[in-house]
């Protein structure tokens, strides 16, 4: 596997730790963070940080992966 | 004719002109009319793909979760997020392929992957009946809405009418553009809807959303940690059930489809970076249905909250401008979700069933045929039949997922056959409906549709590697 494509496989799978697996040990109301019951902080903090996860996973991806010559097929 | 109503009336009006207008000057082959011409650059994509996925159940159903069953319409916010990364692996390798062999369509990938014709029309035909209800969905949601918001003055029939006659104009006319064009009216205006209620209705009544929460942990804790109110949503069941809508999400063969409109896989890729920042307003949909919890509690059908608490707030014509945007919000899905039907049963059900040597011209004849027939039965359920097809929904979500190892493993394993992936999906579709239809959902606590997920995927694994290799079909037109 390309060394770009493993580190965005790893980031890849922060959402799925942080918004599935992680979801037991979150399902609490205190401590209340900016107002928020911490689940629901806790849900929209990782959602909100979901497209800068993917952002990074693209540059490096484009950092390490060698650039596609032309159609890839 | 009262201020709500002109604007109700004004916005339909205009959306669907700008949806005609859009494919003026536009030659209407097949390529044109299902996939934009694979042209849609970053922007348009994105609007398309938001304009599918907002739809009037987000709108309504947001909210009415978070009022009637607390912390579980948190799966909502968070299925998202998972489709979309899943997507950023996904997508761009599905588009190469639909580049490559020109595809249109999600039986078109499934034929020329795995070489096999009954797959596609398997595929198409589980996923024309996925469609109908959600379709249904979009339609009565609409007509609940106009008539919410005119006070009664258009009737839930009048207004789904309306909308029909309007709708299949400008598919019929423009196919896949014309629905992204009125897409950019309709985001406009739900975002602008839901930013000032989203906002607004907590400050109204409560000065924060911090006090807000405080009076709600202090009235009923339970409410905001799974399972809420309900009885059988626990983590578990968001655990499943968001794997699952994350998987099936792309599935739906409109949301698939849309995939081939876009301009390069770059684009895919980029789009998929940027689709999580549309999720973060779902978050003030539900800040509405706390609210109206506790401001208007013992509402007898929670879906009611969002345009109860908006009736009680607000003068009456920007009720006029919710009903619009809700009405505009239902008929860009309504119009996609119609476009990738008829396809489906005029390219795969048609064409690859019955006469495969239907030249492109008359697929796209029955193709624009079908927008009328499709949207009309939608039309006979959404009226006749308004409650009933929200559980065929359900059943419709869990079928379409029944595709996701087919797609994977089509992509990714080189073992995958034809036999394995048809079984599969019929073993997967097979005990969803047995465990939903006998009311075994959720079964021991997971979500059914996740339980045949798991079967499906042993079954095509199984048979796969018993039965040999799958041939990429090098034919240009499956």
């Amino acid at each position: 596997m390309k060394k770009g494509t493993k580190y965005a496989l790893i980031l890849g799978a922060i959402p799925f730790v942080t918004l599935v697996f992680a979801l037991p040990l979150v399902n609490r109301i205190h401590p209340v963070v900016l107002g928020l019951p911490f689940l629901l902080f806790w849900i929209l903090t990782w959602v909100i940080l979901t497209p800068f996860i993917l952002f990074l996973a693209y540059v490096l991806e484009k950092k390490f992966n060698p650039p596609d010559k032309g159609e890839d097929n | 004719m009262s201020l709500a109503l002109i604007i109700i009336f004004a916005v339909i009006l205009i959306s669907s002109l700008v949806g005609v207008y859009a494919g003026r000057n536009v030659e209407m082959n097949l390529e044109n009319w299902t996939v934009g011409g694979r042209r849609f650059g970053i922007i348009i994509i994105w609007l398309l793909m938001a304009g599918e996925i907002y739809t009037t159940f987000t709108f309504l159903g947001a909210s009415g979760w978070a009022y009637s069953k607390g912390a579980p319409a948190f799966y909502i916010l968070i299925y998202g997020a998972l489709a979309y990364t899943l997507s950023f692996f996904i997508l761009p390798l599905i588009w190469k392929l639909g580049k490559r062999f020109n595809l249109h369509t999600q039986p078109d990938f499934f034929i020329q992957i795995y070489n096999s014709r009954s797959l596609g029309v398997l595929v198409a035909v589980i996923g024309v009946l996925s469609i109908i209800p959600y379709l249904q969905l979009q339609l009565t949601g609409l007509g609940f809405i106009v008539k919410v918001a005119s006070n009664g003055a258009i009737s839930s029939q009048a207004a789904i009418l309306m909308s029909f006659v309007l709708t299949c104009a400008f598919v019929y006319t423009s196919g896949l553009k014309g629905a992204a064009w009125v897409a950019v009216i309709k985001d406009v205006l739900m975002l602008a809807a839901v930013f000032i209620v989203g906002i607004g209705v907590p400050l109204i009544y409560f000065g924060s959303f911090g006090k807000m929460f405080s009076v709600l942990i202090d009235k009923m804790p339970e409410h905001l940690i799974f399972p809420g109110a309900t009885a059988n949503m626990d983590v578990l069941w968001v655990m499943s059930t968001v794997l699952l809508t994350a998987m099936g999400f792309y599935m739906w063969p409109h949301v698939f489809g849309s995939a081939f409109s876009a301009k390069s896989d770059k684009i895919i890729k980029r789009n998929a970076i940027i689709m999580p920042f549309y999720q973060i307003p779902i978050v003030l949909i539900f800040f509405v249905g706390f609210t109206a919890l506790l401001v208007i509690p013992g509402l007898e059908n929670g879906d009611l909250s969002f345009l109860a608490l908006v009736n009680q707030t607000y003068p009456a014509w920007f009720m006029g401008f919710v009903g619009a945007a809700g009405a505009v919000t239902a008929m860009v899905p309504a119009a996609i979700l119609v476009l990738f039907a008829a396809t489906l049963v005029a390219k795969n059900i048609y064409k690859t069933g019955f006469k495969p040597e239907a030249g492109e011209e008359s697929v796209m004849r029955l193709s624009r045929f079908m927008v009328l027939v499709m949207m009309a039965l939608g039309l006979v359920f959404a009226i006749f039949f308004p409650n009933e097809l929200v559980n065929l929904l359900i059943l419709g979500y869990d079928g379409v997922c029944q595709f996701f190892p087919g797609v994977i493993l089509g992509l990714f394993w080189k073992k995958a056959s034809r036999n394995g992936v048809f079984w599969g999906i019929i073993s997967g579709v097979g005990i969803v409906a047995l465990l939903i239809l006998s009311g075994n959902d959720p079964f021991l606590g997971i979500n059914a549709g996740f339980v045949g997920l798991v079967v499906n995927a042993a079954v095509a694994v199984i048979i796969s590697s018993l039965t040999g290799s799958k041939i990429i079909g090098e034919k240009k037109n499956a």
